[in-house]
């Protein structure tokens, strides 16, 4: 087996899952409507493109795990997503700071894979992108909402930015997994987004009346080591809420 | 294709999964068919119960085995939408996408799309929400009528 496409898609695949299932816990809790929908849909598409990375993890790896085997059976050192995503969702601001921060990457990320030379992954960054692209749009508009809007909106947007911050630096994390693949043209080296993303990023950050925060604060190595299994608090009380029924009844079927 | 043209998009009935572009390739033989059909967005939760629909259909029609393959590239677009489709839209008060000269790619912001009322016709409408009740609308307002309206996006 491919071991290192086993990873890499088992990365995305995690990333996609896990900032789903947070998204997900605003159904219910939206501050309006309309907002609790569009972010139930985001988390939609998200959960859509987590089936398919870790189908494809699961037919890499070639041993019967399926999307849900993987999902539901693995603990949080087996997961591999960005720390960013795994965050408790926090107020509203915090949730859309997580949400820019990633979309933007995301995007720039899904745009070079959908690129890749291999057809699965090309064709799974493809279907995802044109998603993304209006996720990354929205959450980009509501940056510029917040930051933009009153003097509370404002300090509390700063204060979100600052607090996802940290976690962006991981996002652009070269290792052994990404060069090798990236040496076979499948994936791009993720250092090589990081100047589309600050552009982007500090765009949206200006138009937004925000400060954007030092870039070497994104890059301390202790805010980092989700793509190899080392996670914070947080992943462990998701997995034990988005796994409670397959652990507590195994094989539980609708 | 003619049988599944009577099949109904689970979430929006009055338009056939043909007519949305979803059926991309249909194959029988001797009572075997094999259906290729491509997501609309990769979390619509009506892929399943449009599978189970296609099945029961042709078997009602005599087939003995039907498989359903997805078919993820190249991916499922709006400009795939018959004019059928977008005609059953309007009529049902949804504002069918509008063609593809509206950008809908990348990552800059822009203007929302002027979108024509499906009820009075007015281009005097404006962006509510940037999703409606399913991961495909978004959710308008008509200035002249009043009315708020669901918008089928570009995608």
């Amino acid at each position: 087996m491919d071991d290192a496409l086993f990873e890499y898609a088992l990365r995305m695949g995690d990333t996609t899952l896990v900032l789903s299932h947070r998204l997900s816990e605003w159904t219910g809790h939206g501050p309006v409507l309309e907002e609790e929908l569009a972010l139930s849909n985001v988390s939609l598409d998200l959960l859509g493109q987590a089936r398919m990375w870790l189908t494809l993890a699961g037919d890499i790896e070639g041993r019967g795990r399926d999307e849900d085997k993987l999902a539901y059976l693995r603990d949080a050192p087996q997961y591999r997503n960005y720390l960013l995503v795994e965050q408790d969702n926090g107020h509203y601001g915090d949730t859309m700071a997580r949400q820019f921060l990633f979309d933007t990457w995301h995007y720039f990320l899904l745009e070079k894979l959908s690129a890749s030379t291999d057809e699965r992954v090309a064709a799974i960054a493809a279907k995802g992108l044109k998603e993304v692209a209006y996720h990354a749009r929205r959450s980009a508009d509501l940056i510029v909402r917040l930051g933009d809007g009153t003097d509370d909106s404002h300090a509390r947007m700063q204060a979100a930015l600052e607090g996802a911050w940290r976690f962006a630096g991981e996002l652009f994390h070269d290792d052994a997994v990404t060069r090798q693949l990236a040496g076979q043209g499948i994936v791009p080296l993720h250092a090589e987004l990081a100047p589309h993303w600050e552009n982007h990023v500090r765009g949206v950050i200006e138009e937004a009346t925000l400060s954007l925060p030092p870039v070497q604060e994104s890059r301390h190595p202790a805010y980092a080591g989700g793509i190899a299994g080392r996670h914070t608090e947080a992943l462990g009380y998701l997995l034990a809420e988005m796994q409670f029924l397959q652990r507590a009844y195994p094989g539980a079927s609708w | 294709m003619a049988w599944l043209e009577r099949v109904p998009d689970p979430e929006i009935p009055v338009v056939s999964i043909v007519d949305l572009g979803i059926v991309r390739a249909v194959h029988c033989e001797d009572g075997v068919c094999e259906v290729t059909i491509t997501p609309t967005y990769s979390g619509c939760p009506a892929m399943r119960a449009i599978e189970d629909d296609i099945v029961n259909v042709l078997k009602a029609h005599g087939m003995t085995q039907v498989r359903v393959v997805t078919r993820l590239a190249p991916a499922w677009t709006t400009d795939w939408m018959s004019e059928r489709g977008r005609e059953a839209l309007r009529n049902y008060g949804i504002a069918p996408p509008r063609e593809r000269a509206v950008d809908i790619s990348g990552i800059v912001r822009r203007a929302d799309p002027d979108v024509p009322c499906p009820q009075c016709g007015s281009m005097r409408t404006r962006l509510i929400s940037a999703f409606g009740s399913t991961a495909c609308k978004a959710l308008y307002r008509c200035n002249a009528c009043g009315e708020p309206f669901d918008y089928f996006k570009a995608h």
